[in-house]
């Protein structure tokens, strides 16, 4: 009888009907694909983007060249320059991240005791050139200083569990 | 390509010669840019016909010198290289390195850093088996299984991205714990994810299991006995699915396995079929060991509390001066590991993979062998293939389950 069973089975192709009506159940279920550009995935306040150095809100930028993140960056993407101010305050003369060796790992941002190198929610930066992706000081500033808001919130965020 | 001459050249009518040449076999290149190598695995394939004769993998296109850039690195900068070798289970690697790193520092893990780890190892875990299944599939020719399971992917992912900032590179496992603590809530997502998933295996194994396509492609192709399976050196879920049941986790537990209950599914044929099925049932068992740590965490410290080894909070490092100056040390010098060696192996989602670390009492690896998983299956790959038809070595390596990542190291 079994065999019969198996005989009927395979003759009338049951497992492949049972997988095309899956498939139809599937196709009619709500989609699941999002409208990238305009769509996105959720995002989690620790999510490690694009870097940026923040400032003080009185506009005093927060980096004090302690080259913490220089040190720990695995693959040595951060270079620091540094020299006292006309203020006598220690500031950085040259910062920059070469964006195609960095790996994201977050450690630059988790070394940073004053809370100025952080990686950002951004993770569309992609650029026609190499050179694009050699940042500096300026550049790691403006970024800072375009997405702070939501830097703000994602440390405050996240703060309970640092 | 090896070829006969036959002797007698003939000269024709015209007078200029010709050679009749007779062809035995074909060495066909398989690879490395077929997209059913899985990454960049190179096999060059003796033919004999349709049936391969020899099969020899290639390997060396993603070498990039890990284990001698973890020399020159501290032991903290070293972790996010774990993540770089099998990038499809990242924190089942870190795990190893991690627990290598506590043997030698004698780190006591505080409990919930011990279930947060075993709960994204499991997690690792079906992701892995996910990706593998599916493409799996969709190389033997069924594309919709893949389609279904990087939705499934894509969720688990997130909670990777919750708990470690990143999708797949997470760093998120420490020597003494893990970076963070989860945050707010996602344990209440993954117990939810976890509840509606075996239902969507249920689907999945609709889709394969029972298939006569799937089963024609991969029912006794590539038979290894238990015997064969354990003399190549075979681990995890390759070696189960040759009938048997050895698992680091149940063999030597790490963590807290000890504490978990959990069966061992094993396989009858070790063909490809059954190390399919031994996966799925894998991603079941992983269910069910996710909602036991759940289910048994308890809030509390995640890392050891010794600030020679773990960052301070950051909020004491703003005001307390010990803090600062430990949070210096350990970013620009490190910690110092005692001197020794271990070998620590987990099981990672492939198999057995191990770290043979030696310490030399300094703030870097003096050396880190690293006991990929891959790299022992990949050379059974001639003894596997041998005497199947070309299409079976497609199946093979799908089977198989190699990330190059970690074969090439």
């Amino acid at each position: 009888m079994a065999r019969l069973d198996r005989a009927a089975r395979s003759l009338f192709l049951a497992e492949l009907l049972a997988g095309m009506r899956l498939t139809l159940k599937y196709m009619l279920k709500p989609k699941v694909t999002i409208n990238y550009p305009y769509e996105k995935g959720p995002m989690s306040p620790r999510f490690r983007g694009e870097h940026a150095l923040r400032r003080y809100p009185n506009g005093e930028e927060r980096c004090i060249a302690c080259k913490l993140c220089e040190a720990i960056c695995p693959a040595l993407a951060i270079t620091i320059e540094s020299e006292p101010r006309a203020d006598g305050s220690r500031r950085t003369t040259r910062y920059d991240i070469d964006m195609t060796k960095c790996i994201y790992c977050g450690l630059c941002e988790e070394a940073c005791p004053v809370d100025a190198i952080v990686e950002g929610p951004n993770f569309e930066f992609s650029t026609e050139t190499r050179e694009e992706l050699m940042y500096n000081k300026d550049k790691l500033l403006e970024n800072g200083d375009r997405w702070e808001p939501l830097l703000a919130k994602r440390l405050e965020l996240d703060a309970p569990y640092r | 390509m090896s070829s006969t001459l036959v002797p007698e050249a003939q000269a024709d009518q015209s007078g200029r010669t010709t050679q009749t040449v007779e062809i035995d076999s074909h060495a066909i290149n398989f690879g490395p840019q077929h997209p059913a190598a899985h990454g960049v695995l190179r096999l060059v394939l003796e033919m004999d016909g349709e049936v391969v004769a020899r099969a020899d993998p290639h390997i060396g296109l993603l070498h990039r010198g890990t284990e001698k850039l973890i020399e020159y690195k501290t032991y903290m900068q070293a972790m996010p290289y774990f993540d770089r070798l099998d990038y499809v289970s990242p924190m089942a690697e870190e795990h190893a390195f991690a627990l290598a790193q506590e043997k030698l520092l004698g780190l006591e893990v505080p409990e919930r850093g011990q279930w947060i780890r075993t709960l994204f190892c499991e997690i690792t875990r079906i992701l892995n088996h996910l990706l593998n299944v599916t493409t799996y599939a969709l190389d033997v020719g069924a594309l919709t299984p893949s389609l279904w399971g990087f939705e499934r992917r894509e969720e688990l992912m997130e909670f990777y991205e919750a708990a470690s900032g990143a999708r797949l590179h997470a760093n998120y496992f420490r020597p003494g714990g893990v970076d963070r603590d989860l945050p707010a809530g996602l344990e209440d997502r993954i117990a939810a994810w976890m509840a509606g998933f075996p239902a969507w295996l249920d689907d999945l194994e609709g889709l394969l299991t029972r298939n006569r396509i799937w089963r024609q492609r991969t029912v006794d192709i590539g038979r290894f006995t238990p015997e064969e399976a354990l003399a190549w050196g075979f681990s995890g879920p390759c070696l189960r699915a040759s009938g048997i049941a050895w698992d680091l986790r149940r063999a030597q537990p790490y963590d807290k396995y000890n504490e978990l209950e959990f069966a061992i599914p094993v396989g009858r044929n070790g063909d490809c079929y059954d190390r399919y099925l031994v996966r799925i049932a894998e991603m079941r068992e992983s269910v069910k060991i996710c909602n036991q740590c759940l289910e048994k965490m308890r809030p509390g410290p995640v890392k050891v509390q010794d600030h020679k080894i773990t960052p301070p909070a950051r909020a004491d490092a703003k005001r307390s001066m010990e803090a600062l100056i430990h949070h210096f040390k350990l970013f620009t010098e490190g910690y110092h590991v005692p001197r020794g060696a271990t070998y620590t192996a987990v099981e990672s989602p492939k198999g057995e993979f191990g770290v043979y670390l030696v310490a030399d009492g300094t703030n870097k690896p003096y050396r880190c062998k690293i006991r990929a998983t891959g790299f022992a299956h990949l050379q059974a790959i001639d003894a596997l293939a041998r005497g199947h038809m070309l299409a079976d070595v497609v199946a093979i390596v799908g089977s198989l389950d190699l990330v190059f990542g970690e074969v090439d190291r």
